[in-house]
């Protein structure tokens, strides 16, 4: 039923491409001149502190926020006020939240089925059987009649990734999808996200968790007042920070 | 003192059953128009247009300030004398009096689903947003739902709330249910008989109403504890 994700492949435009983003909400500028590029099955981990404009950048991505000026491109297609294109690359591109935001008044299973039956326009019988493959896969399917307030953090964060899954998106984006997590939950969202790396999805994620980062990026991007400061290998990023500001929050990180 | 058998053929007789079928009417006629108004005023209130923000606060304001006898009076009365068209035989007591209490309800209810909508988080727009969902799908699928529920206990009070104030129409002769029960004092000169029926008549609607009201609370509470 799962569908394998297109490898890596030199051929294939990037999936995304993002030249000189500039964002600002009202006067305060957030993005300045963002550059970054994510080739075809590449797993992009973003960090840095606080207020840095993580999250503001992927929510450029899905255009869940709008930037004032640069170009984003996902799968060939550029990011404008057309809603078409906005369709387009929302059908391209999953994303998970913090909070999860699943829908509390819908269970598990139409969590999951809604957006395959309105915007896929699938048939209820194929979007339940799709619907519980995803459940299968992030090993959730017997809670598929719950309602979400009946399942714990870890658990809710699970459906959130099978609900993004079921739109069969070739980028998922994640914004922090284990920090509103208690610590004993953290590490099943976290293997269910090394699962799909290791499928070949092309993933951006904000997140703090090193481990994760060092096991599955293919580039890790360190972020600062609204600036790419540096990026490279986990390793060399993680092991040797050029910049002084990138050594700072790493120490802070690791107390 | 108390003629139980007038009582009794006063609750079981024509007249009044009629006169509560009228206030019933009347009432959901009212409540689903300005549910549906009410919806729409309660969207635009948070939209990003001032005009239209504006222009909603002003209805509010004026609707929910100005009595209901008195718009029911001006409706009525002076309606007729603004245009000949509400001089013809379709301005009924009937029209008038659901005219008036529709655009005082807009008021009400426009302010409980404002609040309501407001109520339901922002990560709810953006989950839907970010599955593809348009925005009227995430209105109907998502915000709605979750805002009907937050809703539903004022949007009951209100409709209790409704139910009585049609019996202000009394004052332009709309044969609802205080109308007949004064007709039928007025030539019987029996108040606690035909007082007493009427009060059962709005005691067995409110109660219907309460009923209903835990039944959809539990229909739309599932998922929440
Ligand atoms: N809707 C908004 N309106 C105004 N300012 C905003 C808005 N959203 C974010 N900001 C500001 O933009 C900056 C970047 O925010 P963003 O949420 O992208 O940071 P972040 O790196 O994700 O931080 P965190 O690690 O706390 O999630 C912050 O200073 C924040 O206060
Ligand atoms: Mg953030």
């Amino acid at each position: 039923m799962i569908e394998s994700f297109p490898s890596s492949d030199a051929q294939l435009p990037s999936a995304v491409e993002l030249s000189d983003v500039n964002k600002s909400y009202g006067t305060f500028h957030v993005l300045h001149d963002v550059s970054l590029t994510v080739g075809q099955g590449e797993r992009v981990v973003i960090c840095g502190p606080s207020g840095s404009g993580k999250s503001t950048l992927i929510r450029c991505i899905n255009r869940l926020e709008t930037h004032q000026s640069g170009r984003i491109i996902v799968n060939s297609v550029e990011l404008s006020d057309d809603s078409s294109k906005i369709d387009h690359v929302r059908r391209d591109v999953g994303m998970v939240f913090q909070h999860f935001n699943l829908f509390p008044h819908l269970t598990v299973l139409q969590n999951c089925t809604l957006a395959q039956r309105w915007v896929r326009k699938r048939p209820q019988s194929e979007a339940v059987d799709i619907a519980m493959a995803y459940l299968e896969r992030v090993r959730i399917p017997e809670k598929a009649h719950r309602y979400p307030g009946e399942l714990s953090g870890g658990q809710q964060q699970r459906v959130a990734i099978a609900r993004a899954l079921c739109m069969t998106p070739g980028i998922m984006l994640f914004d922090e999808p284990t920090s509103a997590l208690d610590p004993e939950m953290v590490k099943e969202v976290l293997d269910t996200m090394v699962g799909l790396a290791e499928d070949g999805m092309t993933m951006i994620c904000v997140t703090h968790e090193m481990g994760f980062a060092r096991q599955v990026a293919s580039e890790v991007v360190f972020m600062d007042d609204g600036r790419i400061i540096e990026k490279g290998a986990p390793d060399t990023l993680f092991g040797s920070p050029s910049h002084e500001r990138t050594k700072r929050f790493l120490r802070n990180l690791l107390h | 003192m108390f003629d139980f058998n007038l009582f009794l053929s006063a609750l079981f007789g024509w007249p009044l059953a009629k006169g509560a079928m009228l206030t019933m009417v009347l009432s959901v006629l009212v409540m689903g128009v300005s549910l549906m108004l009410g919806m729409a005023f309660g969207s635009a209130a948070g939209s990003k247009n001032k005009l239209l923000r504006f222009f909603i606060g002003a209805y509010v304001w004026l609707f929910r300030g100005a009595p209901a006898l008195l718009i029911l009076l001006f409706v009525w009365n002076g309606l007729p004398q603004i245009s000949p068209i509400f001089r013809a035989g379709w301005f009924t007591p009937f029209f008038a009096a659901f005219l008036a209490l529709t655009l005082i309800q807009i008021a009400y209810l426009s302010e409980i689903l404002r609040s309501a909508f407001n109520a339901v988080g922002k990560g709810q727009k953006e989950g839907a947003a970010a599955l593809g969902l348009h925005n009227w799908q995430t209105f109907l699928l998502i915000t709605l739902p979750q805002a009907l529920r937050i809703a539903m206990p004022a949007l009951v009070n209100e409709f209790i709330s409704l139910l009585k104030a049609t019996s202000l129409a009394t004052v332009i002769s709309l044969k609802e249910l205080m109308t007949i029960t004064q007709f039928a004092i007025a030539t019987s000169f029996r108040f606690l008989e035909w007082y007493g029926a009427a009060l059962v008549y709005y005691m067995a609607m409110v109660s219907v109403m309460t009923i209903l009201q835990s039944r959809i609370e539990r229909a739309l509470s599932k998922g929440h504890r």
